[in-house]
């Protein structure tokens, strides 16, 4: 990092707000998959005579794929009204047409 | 023809075709041509953001080709479709709005402008422009061809007519409306599938006689078709998982879908759009997915598997309601035809014409030439669409991996990673494509897994190394682009 430090300059502190957002949504994907991972291959793996049924459904699937759906969209709802901020993302200090 | 199912289709064409139209009304009143034809001029809200990212993604083979393989494979499918709920929400949220506010520092209106902002190299632009012309032409032609084969299978009429019907409607509303006639066309196709999908699998899961009578049915026929592993027990955990670079994560490397991350208005029109997006995502996948397995148990014994969507709506629905549904994959193949006609034409425009041919062309040439080239572009596909050439079909296969092998990293590390610089990103496009190709075409089912797990980790390495070998290098280019992304 040094040589880029020279001349100190200001990081855009939009980019903490906008850094950790994404970090939240690749928190959410790593959740997202382990649910989907662990109900399918958890339930899924058993024999097909001892699986349970929910709403019709195999076990593994409904808690894998119909749930693990609404989870992840409820999910994503609490993130946008909670964590996500409502930021700027024009340059409000640059004009149309300016390049630097 | 079978009037009450054409009937429907023939309709929905025509608002299609009027909404595009509609819509081009503002390339009049625009002062900044560029950026209203090739991006909408970044006023694209939440619900349409939602949309036109959604029906971008899902084409042909999420109402045509999935189900088929679904009806085939069990829920083994269904659970690999499902990955695709983490499109809904990731490409938004990691690009997020760095992506947004660097898109508008760097007054970006393609990827590839994002791309050159960032690596201030030539070679970069040509080499990414041409990943994208290869591949995307290919695509939008297969696509074309899944378009002109169902409304032949439909409607009776010959091949080529059918191509010509359906070709021509987007073409001309591309071209005369740009990015915002495609956007607001895209929403609307977004609702046909979103309601199409909801018909189609209720109508099925009622003649099917319930979700529990079908999956006994199901067990009957073959038990391994309720597992996650399919009839044979072919599909494994580890290739399954694998999709996940495919279709779930790996879509943030898609040009077609990035360029979208850059259109919307403000922070708001992005929260809205990942809360819709997620939902029309998840339904659409797990609804057409889902009757696809169901129609075994109502009517088994198809051997074309992309015969199963239309044999199904047909049977359980009245034919108006088929109409309705087949409606749905037309819109699919529509929505993401016309993303990417236009994003070949901006590459050829605004990537490679402006940028190293004539980059001192006045508007109005501009202007001209951008509609041009989306007709040219358009017609030529059309045109190699009659008789699809066997490298396009082949190439068209690669397409998905190979761009998201070339793209992934120079797009996500670009902006995260202060250390990445050109060399490392042509590293990473080169060794991502070249990869891609050679195992997809010889080992496409190494370690079985999809074929673009490796690429993707090759061309991560290569950033990576690559752009620390090189940190020497071109220092004082680097700190500029690092003051122009980073700074206040």
């Amino acid at each position: 990092m040094q040589q880029f430090n020279r001349k100190p300059f200001k990081e855009d502190p939009r980019y903490k707000i906008a850094n950790r957002e994404a970090l939240f949504g690749v928190i959410l994907a790593l959740i997202n998959f382990i649910w989907w991972y662990g109900f399918a291959y958890g339930l899924g793996s058993k024999p097909v005579e001892s699986f349970h049924y929910i709403l019709g459904f195999p076990a593994w699937f409904f808690y894998s794929c119909i749930l693990g759906f609404v989870v992840v969209t409820v999910l994503v709802i609490i993130l946008v009204k909670f964590i996500f901020k409502d930021i700027p993302l024009d340059n409000e200090t640059k004009k149309v047409g300016d390049d630097e | 023809m079978n009037w009450s199912v054409a009937l429907p289709m023939i309709v929905f064409l025509i608002v299609i075709f009027i909404a595009g139209a509609y819509a081009a009304r503002h390339m009049k009143g625009t002062d900044n041509f560029l950026q209203e034809y090739f991006l909408g001029s970044r006023q694209l809200g939440g619900f349409i953001l939602a949309m036109t990212m959604v029906t971008t993604y899902g084409s042909a083979s999420s109402f045509i080709g999935g189900p088929g393989v679904a009806y085939n494979v069990g829920l083994g499918w269904v659970l690999l479709a499902m990955i695709q709920v983490v499109t809904g929400y990731f490409v938004l949220m990691v690009l997020g709005k760095k992506f947004a506010i660097i898109a508008r520092k760097t007054q970006s209106v393609t990827l590839i402008d994002f791309l050159k902002a960032r690596y201030n190299s030539k070679w970069v632009v040509i080499l990414s422009a041409l990943t994208i012309i290869i591949f995307l032409f290919s695509s939008m032609a297969s696509q074309w061809v899944g378009g002109g084969r169902l409304i032949e299978s439909l409607t009776g009429l010959s091949y080529t007519a059918s191509l010509f019907i359906f070709a021509v409607s987007v073409l001309v509303y591309v071209t005369i409306g740009g990015f915002r006639a495609v956007a607001v066309t895209d929403t609307i196709q977004g609702i046909v599938m979103f309601v199409g999908t909801l018909t189609i699998l209720i109508g099925t899961i009622v003649a099917g006689g319930g979700v529990s009578h079908i999956i006994s049915e199901l067990k009957s026929i073959d038990p391994g078709l309720i597992t996650p592993y399919g009839p044979h027990h072919q599909y494994s955990a580890s290739y399954i998982t694998s999709f996940w670079l495919l279709v779930g994560v790996g879509v943030v490397g898609l040009p077609q879908v990035t360029v979208r991350a850059m259109s919307y208005r403000n922070s708001q029109s992005m929260h809205r759009a990942v809360i819709i997006g997620t939902i029309v995502v998840g339904v659409i996948m797990l609804g057409m997915h889902l009757s696809g397995v169901f129609a075994r148990a109502v009517m088994p014994g198809i051997k074309i598997g992309d015969q199963v969507m239309p044999m199904l709506a047909m049977k359980v629905l009245p034919p108006w309601l088929a109409g309705v549904v087949l409606a749905a994959p037309m819109a699919a193949i529509m929505s993401t035809v016309n993303a990417l006609l236009l994003l070949v034409s901006s590459s050829l425009v605004k990537d490679i014409y402006l940028n190293y041919i004539q980059p001192k062309a006045s508007e109005q040439k501009v202007r001209r030439l951008s509609m041009w080239v989306t007709a040219v572009v358009g017609i030529i596909v059309l045109v190699m669409s009659i008789h699809p050439p066997h490298l396009l079909i082949w190439l068209n296969l690669f397409a998905f991996g190979g761009l998201e092998a070339a793209f992934i990293w120079p797009i996500v590390l670009g902006l995260y990673w202060k250390k990445g610089n050109t060399y490392g990103a042509l590293a990473s496009i080169i060794s991502g494509v070249m990869s891609y190709t050679v195992i997809q075409k010889f080992w496409p089912d190494l370690l079985h897994m999809n074929p673009v797990v490796l690429p993707i980790i090759f061309s991560l390495a290569a950033y990576v190394f690559v752009s620390l070998a090189t940190l020497h290098l071109k220092q004082e280019q680097q700190e500029l682009v690092i003051r122009k992304f980073w700074g206040a």
